[in-house]
């Protein structure tokens, strides 16, 4: 009797001790949370509460007013960065799903350790660098600072973020999916392009927004490639502006006016990385 | 009869490992074919050869000879398609994810370039009918595979497999997953379709072999101990380790 009662007592005891364990648990991840999104929210509130009167419909209809002057927008970054991303996506996403396809499906050909680690080292290689490589294989050839040269920069960075998520998505697909297709006498080729990549292609396109978003903010690599362009320009063989490339210009600028297109053209970058990543994601979802 | 399927002299490595020892089995047509053995024994691992899968498996090799009608399946030939000729349903169900119903049942044929609409309704209707799955879906073809339930999809995992009208259909434990209904309801099909297709099936349950099997081969530690008539197996083994086997002593 006694030792049920005892036993009893330090289920009590023990029940007390675990709730305050958990309170305080409970507190530190709030508290950890907390920690994480602070940054977020501010950069957000600094944005908007600065950026958003600062756009209205010539900020998307014009190109920025000579300096000291009143008015103008970002029409000619704004283009310029949809054309820097639409090129380096042709390059970024064909290369990087074609390299994490090899790497997936492929493991016991020869060349994998080779393509595993040209993309890790291409990986860690700083973006300026890669805009020295666009600019020596380019801009140096062709005599001319370009649109096509800012986006072979931009799609040597996304190459390797589209090749790592494309591979660990890809390997969440079941063996035995890949093995049902080809005891259907299927080739594999066939069986990797019409029933793996299908059942991957919510991931695959997370992967390429999470790319897409990651060089849309790159400045560094446009410096002397795409050069920047402060008119509208639509023909990709010459010079663009980016919106990176005009809120780096125009934040330290000495003009009100200018220092103010920095701020809401940081806000539109963010806005549009924000709408791309929700539309691809939607139209994805599985059904 | 001719053997359909005959296997001189396999075996199997995983890297240095043996896991199979100079298999010889010859499979006759028509005829439903069970091993059995515990687990770990290498009845998989031969079922897997006998279409090439581990052609997928980094570092596994098989040696010794499988004929096909005659033709060495590890000889000058293209893997698929043999394949193609040797169907397969796996342990648990695996429809494609993404696929209807119908496209599961007919994606051997879609996938191969076979495009009209009229020949792949025919063969999926036929197919379904074939794996008794028919009445339970024909309502909802166009519905996503992975909205039946286990045993249905499993039952579509059949008839996907016998869409390509393969001469030899392995099993590698294909009522593991299943509730007993489901697993009734396979294990009648068996003899249904063995006029149409050689069935070659391991099981874990000596039961289902006893029930569903005309020949029965015990495999233990990477062995074919004993091949023989269901019947011969279960009541009369020749082998001591059978017997202990089949009687329940152990495994």
């Amino acid at each position: 009797m006694t030792t049920t009662l005892r036993h009893a007592d330090r289920i009590a005891t023990s029940r007390g001790a675990r709730r305050i364990r958990n309170v305080v648990a409970s507190v530190l991840i709030g508290l950890g949370t907390l920690v994480v999104l602070v940054p977020l929210f501010l950069i957000f509130w600094y944005l908007l509460s600065r950026g958003l009167g600062a756009i209205d419909l010539d900020f998307f209809t014009r190109s920025p007013a000579p300096p000291g002057e009143a008015g103008g927008g970002l029409l000619n970054a704004i283009v310029g960065t949809f054309m820097l991303l639409i090129i380096a996506s042709l390059i970024g996403v064909t290369i990087g799903i074609g390299g994490g396809i090899f790497l997936a499906e492929f493991p016991r050909h020869r060349l994998v350790p080779l393509v595993r680690l040209v993309s890790d080292v291409l990986s860690g290689i700083p973006a300026i660098v890669l805009g020295l490589v666009a600019y020596g294989l380019i801009v140096v050839t062709t005599r001319q600072f370009s649109a096509w040269a800012g986006g072979v920069a931009l799609g040597l960075l996304m190459i390797p973020i589209v090749v790592r998520t494309t591979e660990e998505v890809l390997k969440l697909v079941p063996t035995s999916v890949r093995e049902a297709g080809l005891s259907l006498g299927l080739p594999q080729w066939r069986v990797t392009l019409s029933i793996v990549l299908p059942a991957a292609t919510s991931g695959i396109v997370t992967g390429v927004m999470l790319a897409v978003a990651r060089v849309a903010g790159e400045a560094a690599p446009l410096l002397f490639t795409a050069l920047g362009n402060n008119l509208l320009n639509l023909d990709p063989s010459k010079p663009v502006s980016a919106l990176p490339l005009s809120i780096y210009v125009f934040a330290t600028s000495a003009y009100p006016e200018q220092q103010r297109l920095a701020i809401a053209g940081a806000l539109v970058l963010i806005l549009i990385i924000f709408v791309a990543s929700l539309v691809a994601r939607v139209a994805t979802r599985r059904r | 009869m001719n053997p359909i399927l005959r296997a001189r002299q396999v075996n199997i490595y995983y890297g240095d490992k043996r896991a199979v020892r100079d298999i010889d089995l010859d499979i006759a047509p028509n005829t439903v074919n069970a091993l059995i053995g515990p687990s770990g024994c290498g009845k998989t691992t031969f079922l897997r050869a006998l279409n090439r899968m581990h052609d997928l498996t980094p570092g596994a090799r098989v040696e010794g000879t499988i004929t096909l009608d005659g033709e060495d399946i590890y000889g000058d030939v293209d893997p698929v398609s043999i394949r193609r000729r040797i169907g397969m349903v796996f342990q648990k169900p695996n429809p494609f994810p993404t696929m209807t119903v119908l496209d599961n049942v007919v994606a051997g044929l879609k996938l191969a370039g076979i495009r009209d609409r009229g020949t792949l309704l025919e063969v999926a209707e036929r197919s379904l009918r074939q794996a008794a799955l028919w009445d339970e879906v024909k309502d909802r073809l166009n519905t996503p595979a992975t909205g039946l339930s286990g045993g249905q999809q499993q039952r579509l995992c059949i008839a996907r497999a016998l869409s390509v009208e393969p001469e030899i259909l392995l099993m590698d434990e294909p009522t593991s997953a299943l509730d007993p209904q489901s697993t009734a309801r396979i294990e009648d099909l068996m003899s249904d379709l063995k006029k149409d297709v050689t069935i070659i099936i391991v099981t874990h349950n000596m039961h289902q072999a006893a029930r569903v099997s005309d020949t029965t081969s015990f495999f233990l530690i990477g062995d074919l101990v004993e091949h023989g008539p269901t019947d011969q197996i279960f009541t009369n083994p020749r082998d001591e380790r059978t017997e202990s086997y089949v009687t329940g002593r152990f495994g």
